[in-house]
């Protein structure tokens, strides 16, 4: 029988329940409102139960093309993750099986270029970029991405090539294969979930970022979180759109996180925690 | 000419020289044991030859060819590793067919080679499983059948039995060495365990400290160390060692070729106890071990530590006095350097 | 190897050394001409606009608020949720969603649905209560930004510790029973300890963060009323990109970069352990 840590189990359901939907309501209220119309949404007393439509949702394609947003978003993360897993998973793995007296120090000097806050970089980078005619791009915004991305998918891909037991790799050697196929046969397959794990928060991370988004893009490369962000001025009744495009705007990536919650706090955490 | 030859091999990790200068010539079939305490260097040695690390210095001849800066995938050499080093995402079938696969062997023949090595370990039913679903001494059948599979030049063994019961450590000792009378594989097998070494090897290689202390068969080296550390090591419980002024009975029996700062050894087997004090030096029982086909007994004899075996069982009991003769045709002489003096 | 650790490598050095660059000379973007070397006056502009101290201590504040926030109802959270109850899955689910959640919609989300001081559902809360409903964001502008930053971060923390408190030692709390000690006593001997370092990877790195508060300020109040809830951060996105004047915010970029360091080295030390 599991030790009666906290509280008798019913009074600990109860509260937290009540805790988790009271975190939760927020999410819950503006998805719900996704479904009303405006005057439903700013009814008041608010209301819970009403006829769903599906108005808002097209209005806000109409109104500020959630779809040119959207594939945005998707471009910068896709692209920002396929890049960064190009980059890191050759770096990790040299790290991993190649130790060398440098590794460690070169390992905790890519973490602390984590640690310079974005701010530090924003007007250099902007800079940058209106020089070489790249504001407001997509590529611009994917480059930044896979470059703040980079030390912590280095970082969990490393944590998960050191677990690969030197001597299956000197099994497979003796077997005579290669540095690819090594690679190829023995270690992809065995770490294929940390690699996913790896794709997915750096998914996760790009989609979620506003910083740069906000700084850098505009009109033609917006990110959703640009997209959102031009709602912050109300104009006449808009709760129900606003409800409806942050719906489209999270939704994929909450889903994500449920499904890669382990992964992110390796991740954002650098291991420090397991 | 020999099979595999090692010529002067030294190898150092920066500041640390842990082979220091081995010569070694193996025949063909040959089945050696490289055996010694931890830290000896008969592992690295092994993973020498193997190629896993390049050597310092030296040159390794295999067949003729210099292999020594050859990579291990292209030696033409089989490893057997101590934790099996298995692949866990692939079946047994898979992991034995994995370096026939990088090969390019055609498929049917991968097939035969595969469940040929599987009926003679008996593996045939298991082709299908994935390494956690089979018991430890199952998966050490899979890493030496990895190894048959690819029929080649020399097998390596990296202390495979260290990691089964004692129970099952008997047994597959027994089943490796029918394995190499059938195969007649050339093999190096390193263990710390001198009665793996004794009942599998055709020559021993005893190592220490980097250097061969001696090599030579089971036999010659029970019989004719050629220094006290190999007379110690090899035979359990080990020969009693005793300073040549310990008990000056014992030395009187040499006839005089023992030096004043040697040592003199004589196994458990060639000392007989009797009870009283009659016939040779008087001496106390400490403990009586008790085997059942062998009984040890420990007496001290005049605050120097002996052990006596004998096959029948014995009346004696702890705090007994006790009477120790040597028998003179089984004595080993050494000198103060520990090397051994001719008989 | 050395093509990732040359890119980031460049992607560290480039901006940082033009930022130091920026720093030390006059550079504004009205004023087209050659950058002078301006010595220490960008530093000296940055710290004494009226906006400084005023920011400085906003982001004291809403670091430290929110820290304190997260970290102890995220340990009691997870305390919560730590033992089975019916539910619990979906539970833990729910519970770290909010991190999920972009910025910018958690901003507009909290400003126009929850604090809206008409339509929001706070209002109707207060209204419900009889009150009149708080107008969150012009009279408690730190204070809002502090409950949105604080709603996305505690699931964080909260996930942070449940990890940590699932290896916690059963036989250690066992052993503890056995010995007569209370539940409040083997909270604080045995689990807050154990909690001890994940706290202070949660801390740190949670400063880290929120030092770069920026979208929840830039999208509710830009700053406001006044410079009420303008953080470091923000304050150099004024500087830079509203002022134009980009020595002077180059100046506080680098002031904003050694503040952070100072606590990345402490949490670089306790990583460093992890590694090997």
């Amino acid at each position: 029988m599991p030790p009666r840590n906290f509280l008798p189990v019913t009074l600990r359901t109860l509260v937290a329940w009540v805790v988790t939907l009271l975190l939760f309501f927020p999410l819950g209220w503006v998805f719900l409102t996704s479904f009303k119309t405006e005057l439903q949404a700013i009814h008041v007393p608010p209301l819970f139960v009403f006829h769903p439509t599906l108005e808002n949702f097209s209005l806000v394609q109409q109104r500020s093309d959630y779809l040119l947003f959207a594939r945005n978003s998707l471009y910068t993360s896709v692209g920002s993750t396929f890049l960064g897993l190009l980059i890191a998973v050759p770096a990790a793995y040299s790290m991993a099986f190649f130790k060398t007296r440098h590794t460690r120090d070169i390992l905790l000097w890519m973490l602390s270029t984590k640690m310079m806050p974005a701010v530090g970089a924003l007007i250099p980078v902007y800079v940058m970029c209106q020089t070489a005619g790249m504001l407001d791009s997509v590529p611009a915004l994917i480059i930044v991405y896979t470059l703040s991305n980079l030390p912590i998918m280095v970082w969990i891909l490393f944590t998960n090539y050191k677990e690969v037991p030197g001597e299956i790799l000197e099994a497979a050697r003796m077997d005579g294969a290669n540095l690819w196929k090594e690679f190829r046969h023995v270690v992809l397959p065995l770490t294929i979930g940390g690699l996913a794990s790896t794709g997915l928060l750096c998914l996760v991370l790009s989609w979620n970022e506003a910083f740069w988004a906000l700084n850098l893009t505009s009109a033609k490369a917006g990110t959703l979180a640009v997209m959102i962000a031009s709602y912050s001025s109300p104009e006449g009744l808009f709760w129900a759109k606003l409800s409806a495009a942050s719906t489209m705007a999270i939704a994929p990536i909450i889903v994500f996180g449920w499904l890669c919650q382990k992964q992110l706090v390796q991740g954002l955490t650098f291991g420090a925690v397991k | 000419m020999a099979y595999l030859q090692l010529q002067d091999i030294k190898k150092s990790f920066g500041d640390a020289h842990i082979i220091k200068g081995v010569d070694l010539e193996i025949n063909r079939g040959e089945f050696i044991v490289f055996v010694g305490p931890s830290g000896c260097g008969k592992s690295t040695l092994l993973r020498l030859v193997a190629g896993l690390e390049p050597v310092t210095s030296g040159k390794l001849l295999l067949d003729g060819k210099d292999i020594t800066y050859v990579p291990s995938g292209k030696r033409d050499l089989a490893m057997v590793f101590q934790s099996y080093a298995l692949y866990p995402h692939m079946t047994v079938y898979d992991n034995m067919s994995f370096a026939l696969r990088l090969a390019g062997v055609p498929k049917d023949e991968i097939k035969n080679k595969v469940e040929h090595a599987a009926r003679q370990l008996n593996l045939a039913q298991y082709l299908e499983r994935t390494p956690k679903e089979l018991s430890g001494g199952q998966r050490q059948r899979v890493a030496i059948g990895r190894a048959i599979v690819r029929s080649p030049k020399v097998f390596l063994f990296d202390e495979p039995l260290s990691n089964l019961d004692a129970a099952l450590r008997g047994n597959t000792r027994v089943e490796i060495h029918k394995l190499h009378v059938s195969l007649g594989a050339t093999t190096i097998y390193v263990t710390h365990d001198q009665v793996e070494a004794m009942t599998l090897a055709d020559r021993v290689v005893v190592l220490r400290d980097g250097l061969i202390e001696q090599v030579g068969s089971p036999l010659e080296l029970y019989d004719h160390p050629a220094s006290q550390f190999v007379a110690q090591f090899i035979g359990m419980p080990s020969m009693n060692m005793v300073a040549a002024d310990a008990i000056p009975s014992f030395s009187a029996q040499t006839g005089g070729r023992l030096p004043g700062n040697g040592f003199l050894g004589v196994r458990p087997e060639g000392l007989h106890v009797h009870r009283g004090h009659g016939a040779g030096v008087p001496g106390r029982v400490d403990l009586i071990e008790a085997l059942g086909n062998d009984t040890l007994i420990h007496v001290d004899v005049g605050g120097v530590q002996l052990i006596a075996r004998q096959n029948e069982r014995t009346p004696l009991k702890v705090g007994d006095d006790v009477g120790v003769e040597l028998n003179p045709a089984v004595l080993h002489l050494f000198n103060r350097e520990g090397r051994a003096l001719a008989a | 190897m050395a093509p990732a650790v040359l890119t980031l490598f460049l992607w560290m050095i480039v901006p940082l050394v033009m930022t130091l660059y920026y720093a030390f000379v006059n550079y504004n973007l009205l004023e087209p001409g050659a950058h002078t070397f301006a010595g220490l006056n960008d530093f000296r502009y940055f710290v004494t606009d009226p906006d400084f101290w005023p920011a400085v201590w906003n982001t004291l504040l809403l670091i430290g608020t929110v820290i304190v926030i997260t970290v102890v109802f995220g340990v009691l959270l997870a305390l919560l949720v730590n033992e089975p109850f019916p539910g619990r899955g979906v539970v833990r689910v729910l519970l770290i969603s909010p991190f999920f959640v972009m910025p910018t919609v958690n901003a507009l989300l909290w400003k126009n649905m929850m604090m809206n001081p008409i339509y929001g559902v706070l209002a109707d809360v207060w209204r419900a209560f009889g009150a009149t409903p708080v107008d969150w964001m012009t009279n408690w502008p730190l204070l809002s930004v502090i409950i949105i930053v604080a709603w996305q971060w505690l699931p964080f923390a909260c996930l942070i510790f449940i990890t940590s408190l699932q290896s916690l030692d059963r036989e250690q709390m066992e052993a503890a029973r056995m010995d007569g000690a209370s539940a409040p006593q083997r909270f604080f001997y045995l689990t807050l300890p154990h909690l001890g370092r994940p706290m202070s990877v949660v801390i740190m790195i949670e400063m880290i963060f929120l030092l770069s508060v920026y979208a929840e300020i830039a999208i509710t109040t830009s700053g406001g009323p006044g410079n009420a809830s303008t953080n470091i951060t923000y304050m150099i996105y004024k500087q830079a990109l509203l002022g134009f004047n980009v020595g002077v915010a180059s100046a506080g970029a680098v002031f904003a970069v050694i503040l952070a360091n100072i606590v990345a080295v402490f949490l670089v030390r306790i990583i460093g352990k992890n590694l090997d």
